[in-house]
């Protein structure tokens, strides 16, 4: 392959096109690539669709690509035919021989795979799906669309024209300035104006800097940074590209999870393409502008997420914050000054110096822009990946979007940035989304996890969960976050055993305080940020708990407590026989009348309250309490 | 033990080679040795240490800092379970206790007969399917506690 110029760039950009808009053949078949799907036997879809291809035919007709993820991972495995939008769920290898049979080559679209709505008999048009409607795709523009590991589709889209276009017609603060325009704010978490940090880094005068892709994406239960590297990974390659040509950067780093094995086998894949097309590494388009990128991987620890930490784990050290100033802009990576930028903010970088500043800000509220990737999870019917613009209300997204809570069960909470952030409740559905609204009501934006929970959670047992999660992961390095989140674990715990008290309220937000104002990085800081938010939301559950000694959801075993109704037990024995303490016998009673046998009775004491005995009984004679 | 980890095969010390006049090699060459062996063996510490020039207790520090590396020899089939948020609240803690219940072996360790070993993971992204887990890096989905003896019988029954 020869390398691109700017000129021969925009050839192949215009030569490619209409394939990479599916415009070329007659027919296109989109298998999703993306983790859900990948994992769940897409691949193995894929590779039969290309061989049914070849096998009937069809070849020259069709074109087959693996794309990234859809978004409505719920269905997965999903395929799409296109032009006619066929949106084929929960496909089988087996299905492959009749979607090319049928649909591709007899033109019949298959009834019994295609998605309807619930309550509908027909399927419709993709965009008019509830789960799409109210979506917008910017930062996932490629992603569910292209072939991320075809560097050519990617071109097809204008992939590669917003840095060609940086180099040869803007400097590096006209860079920042179009970033301002956008008033795109970090998507990591903190939401700091990616232009302002830019700008500070561009100040410093050194003879090297470092431009650093946080894909560490800590938050368990989030998975949009790694949709977005495993649907399009050159994105986030130019992004980093345009932001290094902006603060003067020749060198770029992306630290990702070991856990991706998925998305850094794309990115690789990305990078050697990229050399190859001379769009990566030295004289990039023939402009005389260098610029590389190393991957390096994370190996499993949460903290490593926050950039001080990430800086000292890519210096092959234990990854522990350092006190912050001196900021990475002024002293980052082995002293030299280094920008560290989340996954979605690159990946809307190259939209943005393409389209302009202003555009970009056309969707969102006034002073968070743009659009937001979600990973909607939990007790949702609509499991998936979501990208919304800014101030789209928490209903929108649960109701309209997600479908409601799955099985028709009562909606309870919603849980957005991850163990920093906060539980939600039915009160907040209609705000606004967007930087400051989910702080001013005791959460935050976060990554972009967002966990939908039922009226079977319960709030202390999830709490406890992130509380676990938040100790698990301190680095220990200062006190408050060290001891403080072990105290707060141990009253949360004190609680969902029954030991609670009044005073462990007063108690919870005595340590929180401490640990927001004294440790030393926002994980400390923000580990106490659940406890808090039920305290304020949830506050009659949670005195439910400590007075009362009950769990209404019924999660906290040693709340729980199990007894025979004996005017429902016919003494049938099945209890017994599958409980594993064997703490259930007959009892001396008599046999009721009209009953053969004597009912049994379970003894308290020796009860491991592990439910077996209320499933297996079928007379409803066991009651959980 | 009676295994020869040493010496290091080749492609291993290349690699090490390639990385060591780069600023923050470690943890790379840390992930290499994973990969290669499934663990971090001592006696390949030593190796690395003596190759990178990086002092033992350092090494020793890092690896332990990081959940993701190993000092144990993992069982032949590797099953982690997720506990991710969704996962957790789909009910992966019943998947964790049942796999003990069925194999005597909790997270974090390895059954008797070096058959298996079980870990809870965090999120790995395919949290529409949840609760998940996955055998030697293939995902289930989907799961119950009455679906994972059918799903672990062919691993336990092959010689
Ligand atoms: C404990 C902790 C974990 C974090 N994890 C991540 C993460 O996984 N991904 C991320 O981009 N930012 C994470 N951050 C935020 C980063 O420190 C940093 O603000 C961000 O990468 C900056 O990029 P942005 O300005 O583009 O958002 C984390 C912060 C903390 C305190
Ligand atoms: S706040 Fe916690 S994670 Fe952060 S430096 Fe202190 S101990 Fe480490
Ligand atoms: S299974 Fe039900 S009916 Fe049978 S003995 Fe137990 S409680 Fe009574
Ligand atoms: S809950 Fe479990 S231990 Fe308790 S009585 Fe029922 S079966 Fe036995
Ligand atoms: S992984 Fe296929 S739709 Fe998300
Ligand atoms: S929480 Fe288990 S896959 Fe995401």
């Amino acid at each position: 392959m020869k390398k691109l110029t700017q000129e021969t760039l925009k050839q192949l950009a215009d030569e490619k096109r209409a394939d990479a808009n599916h415009q070329a053949l007659p027919k296109y078949v989109l298998v999703c690539g993306g983790t859900g799907c990948h994992a769940n036997t897409g691949k193995e879809i894929y590779d039969e669709l290309q061989k049914e291809v070849e096998k009937q035919g069809a070849a020259g007709k069709v074109k087959v690509i693996m794309t990234g993820c859809f978004g409505f991972c719920e269905q997965g495995p999903i395929v799409k035919v296109l032009p006619h939008e066929a949106f084929y769920v929960h496909v089988k290898v087996s299905d492959a021989a009749e979607i090319i049979r049928e649909d591709i080559v007899g033109g019949r679209v298959i009834e019994r795979l295609l998605y309807k709505e619930p309550g509908q008999a027909v399927a419709g048009k993709i965009d008019d799906m509830k789960f799409y409607k109210k979506q917008r795709r910017v930062v996932l523009r490629n992603c569910g669309f292209i072939a991320p590991e075809d560097i050519a589709e990617y071109i097809g889209r204008d992939g590669y024209a917003a840095i060609a276009k940086v180099i040869a017609t803007m400097k590096p603060d006209d860079v920042i300035e179009e970033m301002k325009k956008s008033g795109l704010r970090g998507r990591g978490g903190a939401g700091f104006p990616t232009w302002m940090k830019w700008n500070f880094c561009k100040m410093q005068i050194a003879d090297q800097k470092y431009m650093v892709c946080n894909a560490d994406e800590g938050d368990p239960g989030a998975y949009m940074d790694r949709s977005t590297i495993e649907g399009d990974p050159h994105a986030v390659l130019e992004g980093l590209m345009i932001a290094g040509f902006a603060i003067g950067a020749n060198k770029g780093f992306i630290y990702i999870r070991a856990e991706y094995p998925l998305a850094i086998e794309r990115l690789e894949i990305a990078m050697q393409q990229a050399r190859e097309y001379g769009v990566l590494g030295d004289d990039i388009l023939g402009t005389g502008f260098n610029f590389d990128i190393e991957i390096r991987l994370g190996a499993g620890a949460f903290v490593c997420g926050e950039e001080t930490a990430l800086l000292a784990s890519i210096e092959g050290e234990r990854g522990m914050p350092r006190p912050r100033p001196p900021f990475p802009a002024i002293k980052g990576l082995w002293g030299k000054p280094t920008c560290v930028n989340n996954v979605e903010s690159l990946a809307s970088i190259p939209y943005i110096l393409l389209n302009g500043g202003e555009e970009f800000a056309k969707v969102g509220t006034e002073k968070s822009k743009g659009t937001k990737v979600f990973a909607l999870t939990g007790k949702i019917a609509n499991s998936g990946l979501v990208e919304v613009p800014m101030g789209t209300t928490l209903r929108e997204i649960i109701f309209d979007i997600g479908g409601g809570c799955k099985h028709g069960k009562k909606f309870k909470a919603v849980q957005t940035g991850g163990p920093s952030g906060g539980v939600l409740t039915e009160a907040h559905l209609d705000t606004p989304i967007d930087y400051d609204n989910l702080i001013a009501v005791g959460s935050m934006m976060g990554s972009g996890g967002m966990i939908v929970m039922d009226e079977d959670d319960c709030i202390v047992d999830i709490v406890r969960f992130y509380l676990d999660f938040s100790v698990d992961e301190s680095c220990g390095k200062c006190a408050p976050c060290r001891i403080g989140g072990r105290k707060l674990l141990n009253i949360l715990n004190k609680i969902a055993e029954g030991k609670g008290e009044d005073a462990d309220v007063e108690q919870i937000k005595t340590i929180a305080d401490a640990m927001r104002k004294a440790s030393l990085c926002a994980l400390g800081q923000t580990t106490p940020n659940p406890a808090l938010s039920i305290i304020r939301y949830f506050n009659d559950e949670l005195l439910v708990h400590i007075r009362d000694k009950k769990c209404p959801a019924g999660k906290c075993k040693k709340l729980l407590s199990f007894a025979i109704d004996k005017t429902k037990c016919i003494g049938c024995g099945l209890c017994a026989k599958k409980c594993p303490a064997g703490c259930i016998a007959p009892s001396s009673e008599p046999p009721a009348e009209g009953k053969k046998r004597s009912p049994y009775v379970i003894s308290a004491s020796d009860c491991l309250k592990c439910g077996e005995c209320f499933s297996a009984c079928k007379f409803k004679a066991v009651v959980k309490g | 033990m009676s295994e020869n980890l040493l010496p290091l095969p080749g492609d291993l010390v290349a690699f090490i080679t390639e990385w060591k006049p780069k600023p923050g090699n470690l943890v790379m060459v840390l992930h290499r040795v994973q990969e290669t062996y499934g663990y971090i063996p001592h006696e390949v510490v030593v190796e690395v240490s003596r190759l990178l020039e990086i002092p033992l207790a350092k090494i020793y520090g890092v690896v332990t800092f990081y959940h993701f590396f190993s000092l144990k020899k993992p069982g032949k089939h590797k099953i982690a379970v997720c506990m991710g948020t969704a996962c957790y609240l789909k009910g992966g803690q019943a998947l964790l206790d049942e796999i003990a219940s069925i194999l005597q072996c909790r997270a974090g360790e390895v059954s008797e007969d070096g058959k298996f070993s079980v870990d809870s993971v965090r999120c790995i992204g395919c949290c529409g399917l949840a609760p998940v887990l996955t055998i030697d890096g293939k995902v289930y989905g989907d799961l119950t506690p009455a679906k994972i003896a059918g799903l672990i019988a062919p691993f336990q029954n092959e010689s």
